[in-house]
């Protein structure tokens, strides 16, 4: 059994990095924070690298290498850390199974990317140290989220992401939006992981344990002690099936799936590397990743459970590209895309069904997609980054003509546009085509609204890509400083590359649902709807937005109350708005502080009042006067006699 | 003749005492007052005279016991009109309710 | 070990304090007195953890017991299990960080040291006591400097918050009398007042079930149980730092652990029957607690709400009656008190410094004093339960106890208390947004300074101890456990449940 117990410096130097940097970066290190951070996600990476070449291609095969093989879950380590009772408690544990080492490949390489391009983003910033420290702690949560092998181990990596995440919106914090961003965000994705809390308990308390493998193994046996959970019902559904479904909500408020996607766009006010790294290709597929890590439970329970998770998908998905189509901020519309590919991988997911063709091609694809939108996203965020650098705005207005400006940013940026609008032979179209192919052995109805919403997709990345660098006049090159330093440059060729060549990763051999390889299915005839489509977005993309003109805003016009529908964002964060303060604020809060200052702290103050009226008014027996006094005494004394004549006689 | 009926002695002295603390309870005028605290004990002193006379005839118990209550109100009388000196002396009044300051 | 030194060294402090002549003196004599308390503290910790270690099984160590009024059986009866260990640390670690923080208090300095060694003194005596009068004899001692120390030193309504905590706390007092009186009768008075000696009996149902209200609700009175948790929020907002840190961290807890230790542990036939009106009266301090806070303008009176909330737990814990459960509930008691001493000593030094509370006057301070800006949000993230601070390790204990219960109701109060946490998030959040980050809101805030020394040591000895806890709570899991599994143990059957 080969040894991985290295494998916990993976989080940890990065941990290092944030404690060192924390306490000391803004005394002893500062420009050279920087550099600590980056060398310690640079050890991280080539360790996660170096343990996927060993697990996928060395150690991790059970059986035949080149036939049946398969790859089996290997537990790293494990260590108490608190414990319940015999039996449950909350250990400290690494699994390394295909998707956990794809993901710390992931999840470092494009922290490292990140890292590196901060050197020159952020450099100048007065709290450089400070920001570093941040993107340390970050990467340390979300490595350890992928490597927990314990459900509560890996809620405790996703609240600590969640904080990280907080902290870095509100990196700007005297920007009072950006405060309010990073609140919004850590509230709804709290109340989303209150669902995941709820969760872990009912299904901890039936399975009797908090380990995955445990947990899995005892929840999908069908001859178990567990009874409990799947007889026992609450309002006719399932214990095991609200269970499911309540981590199915935490994970959806994580990946910004409607109905709590709202913090995500507001999530662009950080730094824009922060919006790279977190809200685009590691933190928000946390959610995903949840879901996959429980697969086998989903998929033995109730389909209707994943009947909730292929619909969220698609309607996120959908809906998410609508109104990318309308947006003018461009990290904005680049959020809005990255929900709109989340929905796509979850509804991969959801296109489990026990019987029939390709029954689990969902959860390679979704796992595939995972890979390549980490690459595409991070590439076009990190673009975007060099633009907004450049250009002092994040508007589409204030862009145009940028070719010549900006060459390297224009040619990667477009090979992340084709990448995710599917076009071949770049990454994207591998891994939408395996989703596509999914729903369409799922649901067709779902697969039409798939297809229909790759061609959104296309459509809306050209017109951004259009508008930023075409439209107007070509910008001549010059001026006192190049595109961009070296620092900023070198990770956008780098995940380039990974757009281009990660589709020919021969995935579903290695990133499979129970860890045997699948057959690869070749590109067939099936290929041809989506792509057809993407190219017709393409071209009107084109058509209206290569060249200034009113074409745009005639078409608008045209739409009319659909496209301010769009561009309001469907109205839900007013929605959320009137909830928070008319209904929680005014109907619960203020009602409860006011009955707790006046009525229950009024029922003090009035025992107290109480009190004291009978006490001025039994004082005034003392009256100072002789007579009252005297008369007092008669009355005393007639009462006795009275007493004893009536006892005595 | 037939005698003067016990009961009737016996009402005179209790309408004595009743209206002498009727005045001890409700004037103002200390020497009021004491007149008032003399009434009281002279019914005593015809109530122990009336029982004496009636009940118990062949004895004098209740009659001494009268002359000293006669003695012990004329010195009370004495020292009650020295007490109302003094106070007189200090709050300028002999009125019962401007001597209070023994109170909360 | 002679546990009686825990008691007599706030004492000593106190006596020396008064020969001192300078303000100088004062500060130092006491800083020095209690940092020997906290050193006997680990002493203490250190040796509890070598008799264990060395096999010695008994349910209470270093015992001590001497006669005091024989002819009503009360005597001086003194000794420590681990659950009485872990409150000690708490007490001794919350009043070394209210000593630094007291560091320039005016006027009278001397008579507030002096009180508040008093204070600290009735609590260790109230944690090492058992001998149930002796109990009573400590829960007391700290109520009269309580009401001296915020009727002189504090702001705001301050007369009236210290009478009124007075009264409120001298009447939970008089019911936990009336309870022990109960029970000593009960007895026959040959126990007397033998806290041990009754544990080992099983009183009879009829017994347990007259006198558990008493002695319950009174304990729960100093624990902010609803609906007499009033004298909270004023009396902690009222009172100045250093006492309001002792009151939040240390006193509240006295009432969990009377609850823990002398209602449920003698008499759990009735903690079993009385425990759904537990559970109902703690989700209710969760949940309107936390929703009244979120309404406060004041920075203390948020923490002080919050405080009810999170005082909940320990309630819940207890009432849940699962081993996991009352294991949450104390350390709830004592992750709270460290957590809440921070957020008010953090606040004490803003308040010192821009002389106001009001959120809405504050804004910015993050750029103007970044330690204690740092300080504040380390505690608001405690507060709402981040991994790795010591809040987290005991809600989850809560409420991975709490639903252990099997039955509807148990449930839905779980789910209930479980929702908290979103609230709890919504109102430290918005503090933290408003006060601490942002544009600085009045100009003049940019002149003042950070964190002088002993705040910064204040808050680094809390901060110290609230992630020791929460990043290896098995020390601490594993120090609490024999406690309530004796308390399991005794009550055998009568909970019914694991």
């Amino acid at each position: 059994m080969p040894n991985y117990a290295y494998i916990v410096l993976v989080p940890l130097l990065p941990l290092a990095a944030f404690v060192v940097l924390g306490l000391f970066g803004r005394r002893y290190f500062r420009g050279a924070s920087g550099s600590v951070g980056t060398l310690a996600v640079l050890v991280s990476t080539g360790l996660s690298v170096w343990t996927a070449y060993r697990y996928f291609f060395v150690d991790g095969i059970i059986g035949d290498r080149n036939a049946d093989g398969g790859y089996r879950q290997v537990i790293a380590l494990k260590a108490a850390w608190l414990s319940f009772s015999p039996g449950l408690s909350i250990d400290m544990s690494v699994i390394l199974d295909p998707i956990s080492v794809m993901m710390i490949v992931v999840v470092s390489l494009v922290s490292l990317m990140v890292h590196i391009f901060s050197l020159g983003y952020m450099k100048g910033e007065s709290r450089y140290g400070t920001y570093f420290a941040f993107l340390g702690l970050f990467t340390f949560s979300m490595l350890g989220l992928v490597l927990s092998g314990n459900i509560f181990e890996m809620y405790i990596f996703w609240e600590l992401v969640g904080c990280s995440s907080f902290l870095l919106i509100g990196f700007y914090f005297d920007r009072p939006t950006a405060v309010a961003a990073a609140k919004k965000a850590f509230i709804v994705t709290r109340f989303a992981d209150l669902g995941f809390l709820i969760g872990i308990l009912i299904l901890s308390f039936h399975a009797e344990t908090l380990d995955f493998r445990t947990l899995i193994n005892r929840l999908i046996e069908p001859t178990s002690q567990l009874a409990g959970i799947t007889t026992a019902s609450f309002l006719g559904i399932s214990l095991l099936s609200w269970g499911l479904f309540l981590v199915f909500v935490g994970g959806a408020g994580k990946s910004a799936l409607f109905p709590l996607h709202v913090w995500l766009p507001d999530a662009m006010e950080g730094p824009t590397p922060v919006s790279a790294l977190i809200h685009a290709a590691t933190m928000v597929v946390a959610g995903v990743y949840l879901v996959a890590r429980l697969y086998p439970v989903y998929a033995y329970s109730d389909p209707a459970v994943l009947r909730v998770v292929l619909y969220v998908g698609v309607l996120s998905a959908f809906l998410a590209a609508i109104i990318a189509c309308t947006q003018t901020d461009i990290k904005r519309v680049l959020a809005y895309s990255t929900m709109s590919q989340i929905g796509y991988m979850m509804l991969a997911l959801g296109t489990f069904h026990p019987a029939g063709e390709a029954t689990t091609l969902g959860f390679t694809a979704s796992m595939f997609h995972l890979f390549t939108h980490a690459f595409f996203k991070a590439l076009l965020f990190l673009c975007a980054g060099v633009i907004i650098h450049r250009m002092h705005s994040n508007e589409m207005k204030d862009m145009g003509g940028l070719r010549k400006l900006l060459p390297l940013t224009h040619g990667c940026f477009l090979i992340a546009c084709l990448a995710i609008a599917g076009i071949p032979p770049f990454s994207g179209f591998f891994s939408k085509e395996d989703i596509l192919l999914a729903a369409w052995h799922a649901d067709k109805l779902v697969y039409g609204i798939a297809l229909l919403t790759s061609g959104v997709t296309a459509f809306y990345m050209f017109r951004l890509y259009f508008s930023i660098f075409w439209a107007r006049p070509m910008r001549e090159a010059g001026g006192h400083h190049g595109e961009a330093p070296l620092t900023m440059k070198l990770p956008l060729v780098v995940l380039a590359l990974g757009a281009v060549l990660a589709g020919f990763i021969p995935f579903s051999r290695l990133v499979t649902y129970d860890g045997m390889p699948q057959a690869a299915h070749g590109v067939g005839v099936f290929a041809v709807a989506p792509v057809t489509l993407a190219v017709i977005g393409i071209l009107t993309a084109s058509y209206l937005y290569r060249k200034e003109g009113g074409r745009p805003a005639k078409f608008a016009a045209a739409l009319g109350g659909l496209y301010r529908l769009a561009y309001h964002k469907f109205y839900i964060d007013e929605v959320y708005s009137f909830i928070t303060k008319k209904i929680i604020f005014n109907l619960i809060g203020k009602p409860a502080a006011w009955i707790d200052r006046n009525i229950v702290d009024g029922l003090m103050n009035v025992v107290a009042a109480a009190t004291a009226g009978i006490s001025a008014g039994i004082k005034g027996l003392q009256s100072g006067k002789v007579q009252d006094y005297a008369l007092y005494f008669f009355a005393g004394i007639a009462g006795l006699t009275i007493l004893f004549i009536y006892l005595y006689t | 003749m037939s005698q003067v009926p016990l009961s009737h002695i016996l009402m005179l002295s209790a309408a004595l005492f009743f209206i002498g603390m009727y005045g001890l309870f409700t004037r103002r005028n200390m020497i009021t007052m004491l007149m008032s605290v003399e009434l009281i004990l002279n019914s005593v002193n015809i109530n122990f005279v009336a029982f004496n006379k009636y009940l118990y005839p062949d004895r004098l118990e209740g009659v001494f016991f009268t002359l000293f209550v006669i003695a012990i109100a004329a010195a009370e009388a004495a020292v009650a009109i020295a007490i109302i000196i003094n106070l007189y002396r200090n709050f300028q009044s002999i009125d019962v309710e401007d001597a209070d300051e023994m109170k909360f | 070990m002679n546990l009686s030194l825990l008691i007599i060294m706030p004492l000593i402090t106190a006596l020396a304090v008064v020969f001192c002549r300078t303000m100088g003196g004062i500060r130092w004599v006491s800083l020095a007195g209690v940092s020997v308390q906290l050193l006997l503290s680990f002493g203490l910790l250190a040796l509890y953890w070598r008799e264990r270690a060395a096999g010695n099984g008994a349910a209470m160590l270093f015992e001590y017991s001497h006669a005091w009024l024989p002819s009503w059986n009360i005597r001086y009866h003194v000794g420590v299990d681990g659950i009485s260990v872990a409150m000690i640390l708490l007490t001794a670690v919350v009043m070394e960080a209210a000593i630094l923080v007291s560091w320039s208090i005016k006027p009278m300095g001397k008579e507030y040291f002096i009180l508040l060694h008093f204070l600290s003194a009735g609590a260790y005596g109230f944690f090492l006591s058992l001998d149930l009068f002796t109990v009573f004899f400590f829960l007391e001692v700290s109520v009269i400097p309580k009401f001296m120390l915020i009727g002189i030193w504090g702001s705001g309504r301050n007369h009236y918050s210290a009478m009124k905590l007075a009264l409120m706390l001298m009447g939970g007092s008089a019911l936990v009398f009336v309870g022990l009186v109960g029970l000593y009768y009960s007895v026959g008075g040959l126990h007397g007042f033998d806290w041990v000696a009754i544990g080992q009996m099983h009183l009879p149902a009829e017994v347990q079930r007259r006198f558990f209200p008493f002695l319950f609700l009174g304990f729960g009175i100093f624990t902010a149980l609803f609906p007499f948790h009033t004298w909270v929020p004023d009396g902690h907002s009222s009172a100045p730092t250093a006492v309001s840190m002792f009151l939040a961290g240390v006193s509240m807890k006295l009432g969990g652990y009377g609850c823990l230790r002398v209602a449920v542990f003698l008499m759990p036939v009735a903690a079993k029957e009385y425990s759904p009106v537990i559970i109902l009266l703690a989700t209710i301090a969760i949940l309107y607690g936390a929703f009244a806070t979120m309404m406060q303008s004041d920075l203390k009176y948020i923490n002080a709400y919050s405080s009810v909330s999170h005082c909940g737990f320990i309630l819940l814990g207890i009432g849940m009656l699962t081993r996991t459960a009352i294991t949450g509930a104390v350390m709830q008691m004592i992750s709270h008190g460290l957590m809440t001493a921070l957020f008010f000593a953090a606040i004490g030094m803003i308040y010192d410094r821009t002389h106001t509370r009001l959120v809405g006057q504050l804004g910015g301070l993050l750029k103007v004093m970044p330690f204690i800006s740092t300080v504040f949000v380390f505690a608001g993230l405690c507060s709402l339960g981040l991994p790795g601070l010591s809040g987290f390790v005991a809600e989850i204990t809560v409420f991975m106890g709490s639903w252990q219960r099997a039955g509807e109701l148990y449930r839905l109060a779980t789910i209930l208390a479980c929702a908290s946490i979103v609230v709890t998030a919504v109102y430290i959040l918005r503090a933290t947004g408003q006060t601490i980050m942002g544009p600085v809101k009045v100009a003049s805030y940019n002149g003042l300074g950070d964190a002088t020394w002993n705040e910064r040591l204040a808050g680094v000895l809390l901060g110290a101890c609230i992630i020791a806890i929460g990043v290896a709570p098995f020390w601490l899991s594993d120090l609490l456990e024999p406690g309530v599994r004796a308390i399991m143990d005794h009550a055998g059957n009568a909970f019914g449940i694991k």
